[in-house]
C-alpha cells in the first residue's frame, strides 16, 4: 500500500496525516478539502474568533509546515467529485484524479439550512467556518438587534458574544427549553437564567416561519409573533457530509456507517470524524459532532487503513464557553436516565450526573471541572455510584472515583 | 518575540519565538513540540497540555486561575510548578522563559 487520499480538511483531517506518519507509513498522502484553509479548529469560531479576540492565524491546526515535513499532499479549495471504488480514483472538481489505495472520507458537516422563505436575504447568517464569522462578525455592531434562530450550542454561543458586545439579542427556540438535545433540563434553565441575566430575550416553543425583508433582513416571522431584527443567526444543527460516500457505493444512514475499526462498507474506504454513524461506548450507534470524536476516531481509522485495527472505545466529551461559564459533558446521556445535581446551580458551580441501571453513564459538569474529570473516569470504567454519594458534596469529587 | 523554552522530558531543548498575546501551548502546537497535545485547542478542557515552570519562572507568572487549579490537580505527576501551558499568555516580561514536559504526555 503506498498511496493514501485524505478527504476533507478539518480535525479528523489533520489528526489521520500525525497519527498515519507516527505510525510508520511512508507512502504517498494527499489531503483534499474544499475550503481554502488548511486544518483548523471549529471551536473558537462560535467563541474566541467572533468575539475578535482571536486572530485568524491560531485557528489553524497545525503549522504549514507540519505538512511539507509530514510530506503531505494539501489539494485545498478543490472539492472532491466523485469516488470511483472499482477504479479506487478521486475526481476532484478541477478536472484532477487521485487514485488511492486507501481513502478516509472526513468529510465532516454541514449546516442545517431552515427551509423557510426569505433564506437568502442579506442579513441571514449560518455559522460553520471561517468564512461564515468573518462576515457575521461586522453586522454585530452595538445596538444592532440579533435574531438566533435555534437555542442550541452554536446559538447560544453566538447570543452570548453578541450580547458582550453590545448588540441586543434575541434567542427563538422550537423547544420547550434551550440545548434540549444535549443536556438535561436542570442544565437548560441555568442557562436560560444566565442569558436572562445577560439582558439576552428567549423565546421558547417558536418556530420560526419565515424571513422578512426586500432585500435585507429586517423580521424573523414566527409562530410566537414578529420578531424585529437587523441581523439573523441560524443555528439549528448540522447534517453530515454522506454524498460522495452515498455515490459510489458505500452504506450510509444518518451519516457513513462504520465499525468500531472505521471502515466503511467498502474494504478500501474508512471514514472519521462528524461524518461517521459509529457504535456508541455505551451501545447502539451514535453520530457525534465533536473534536473529541474527531481525534479519536481519526487515530483508530489511521491503525485500520494501516492493517492494525483497535477498536475506538472512548468516551464522548464536549465543552461549551458561553460567558464565564464552563460547560463540561463527558457520556451521552438517554432520556431514562436517573439525574443527580451536585452541587447548587445557584453557587455557578454544579453537575449533573446520569445513572443507567445504577452505572454512571454521563455528567454535565458547569464550572466544575473535577466532577467532569471523575465523572470521565466512572464512565469508562462503568462503575455504577449510589444518588447519594454523588450528591454528597461534603464527599470530595476525587474521592467518589 | 519572547523566545520560550521548551525541554523535552528526557531533556531535549526546543527555543521557539512566540507571539505576544499567544499561549506557551500554542507556541509549542505550532512549532512541533512533543508533549503537548492540547486536544481542546486552549479551552482548558482536556489537561493534555500540562508543564513543569522553571522554578525561577514560576513566581513571575501570573497566578492559577481557579479552572486551570481544578484541571491539574487530577493531572499526572502534579508538581507545585505545574501549570496548563494553554493557560499561559505570553508577554514580552516572558521573554526566555523556560518550561518542562511531563514524561506522562510523550
Amino acid at each position: 500500500m503506498n498511496k493514501i487520499v485524505i478527504i476533507g480538511a478539518g480535525q479528523a483531517a489533520a489528526q489521520a496525516v500525525a497519527s498515519l506518519r507516527a505510525e510508520g507509513y511512508s507512502g504517498a498522502l494527499t489531503l483534499v478539502g474544499d475550503e481554502p484553509f488548511a486544518p483548523y479548529q471549529r471551536p473558537p469560531l462560535s467563541k474566541a474568533y467572533l468575539l475578535g479576540e482571536f486572530a485568524r492565524e491560531r485557528l489553524f491546526l497545525k503549522p504549514d509546515s507540519f505538512y511539507a515535513e509530514s510530506n503531505c499532499e494539501l489539494r485545498l479549495g478543490v472539492p472532491a467529485k466523485r469516488i470511483d471504488s472499482q477504479a479506487k480514483k478521486v475526481e476532484l472538481a478541477d478536472g484532477a484524479t487521485l487514485s488511492y489505495d486507501r481513502l478516509l472520507l472526513a468529510t465532516g458537516a454541514e449546516v442545517r439550512k431552515l427551509p423557510i422563505p426569505g433564506g437568502a436575504l442579506k442579513g441571514v447568517h449560518y455559522l460553520r467556518g471561517i468564512a461564515d464569522v468573518d462576515a457575521l462578525r461586522p453586522q454585530l455592531k452595538p445596538g444592532a438587534r440579533l435574531a438566533v434562530v435555534g437555542g442550541g450550542y452554536i446559538g447560544l454561543e453566538v447570543a452570548a458574544v453578541a450580547a458582550k458586545r453590545g448588540v441586543e439579542v434575541t434567542v427563538i427556540e422550537v423547544a420547550e427549553r434551550v440545548m434540549a438535545r444535549a443536556v438535561s433540563p436542570t442544565v437548560s434553565t441555568f442557562y436560560e437564567k444566565t442569558h436572562r441575566e445577560h439582558g439576552v430575550k428567549l423565546i421558547m416553543s417558536a418556530a420560526a416561519k419565515g424571513f422578512e425583508g426586500a432585500d435585507a433582513v429586517t423580521a424573523v416571522a414566527t409562530n410566537a409573533g414578529t420578531i424585529p431584527a437587523d441581523v439573523v443567526l441560524v443555528g439549528v444543527g448540522v447534517v453530515p457530509n454522506i454524498a460522495l460516500a452515498r455515490d459510489c457505493g458505500v452504506t450510509c444512514d444518518n451519516g457513513i456507517v462504520v465499525d468500531e475499526y472505521a471502515a466503511t462498507s467498502d474494504p478500501d474506504i474508512f471514514a472519521a470524524g462528524d461524518c461517521t454513524n459509529h457504535p456508541a461506548f455505551a451501545g447502539g450507534r451514535v453520530r457525534l459532532e465533536s473534536v473529541q470524536n474527531a481525534i479519536d476516531q481519526a487515530k483508530h481509522a489511521a491503525l485500520a487503513m494501516l492493517g492494525r485495527p483497535a477498536p475506538y472505545r472512548e468516551v464522548p466529551w464536549f465543552w461549551s464557553d458561553q460567558y464565564d461559564l464552563k460547560m463540561q459533558i463527558a457520556g451521552l446521556a438517554h432520556p431514562g436516565d436517573v439525574t443527580v445535581l451536585r452541587g447548587n446551580p445557584a453557587a455557578r458551580k454544579f453537575a449533573v450526573f446520569h445513572l443507567r441501571d445504577g452505572i454512571v453513564a454521563a455528567v454535565e459538569a458547569v464550572n466544575a471541572a473535577p466532577e467532569y474529570i471523575v465523572g470521565r473516569r466512572l464512565i469508562a470504567a462503568r462503575a455504577a455510584v449510589t444518588p447519594d454519594r454523588l450528591a454528597d458534596i461534603s464527599i470530595p469529587a476525587k474521592s467518589l472515583a | 518575540m519572547p523566545k520560550i523554552k521548551y525541554i523535552e522530558h528526557n531533556g531535549k531543548e526546543h527555543t521557539a519565538d512566540v507571539p505576544v498575546g499567544w499561549t506557551v501551548m500554542e507556541g509549542a502546537v505550532k512549532n512541533r513540540i512533543p508533549g503537548i497535545d492540547a486536544d481542546c485547542g486552549g479551552a482548558c478542557a482536556c489537561a493534555t497540555c500540562h508543564v513543569y515552570v522553571d522554578p525561577e519562572w514560576f513566581p513571575k507568572l501570573p497566578p492559577r486561575q481557579d479552572m486551570e487549579e481544578q484541571m491539574l490537580d487530577f493531572a499526572q505527576e502534579l508538581k507545585p510548578n505545574s501549570r496548563l501551558s494553554c493557560q499561559i499568555k505570553v508577554t514580552p516580561a516572558l521573554d526566555g522563559l523556560v518550561v518542562r514536559t511531563p514524561k506522562s504526555q510523550h
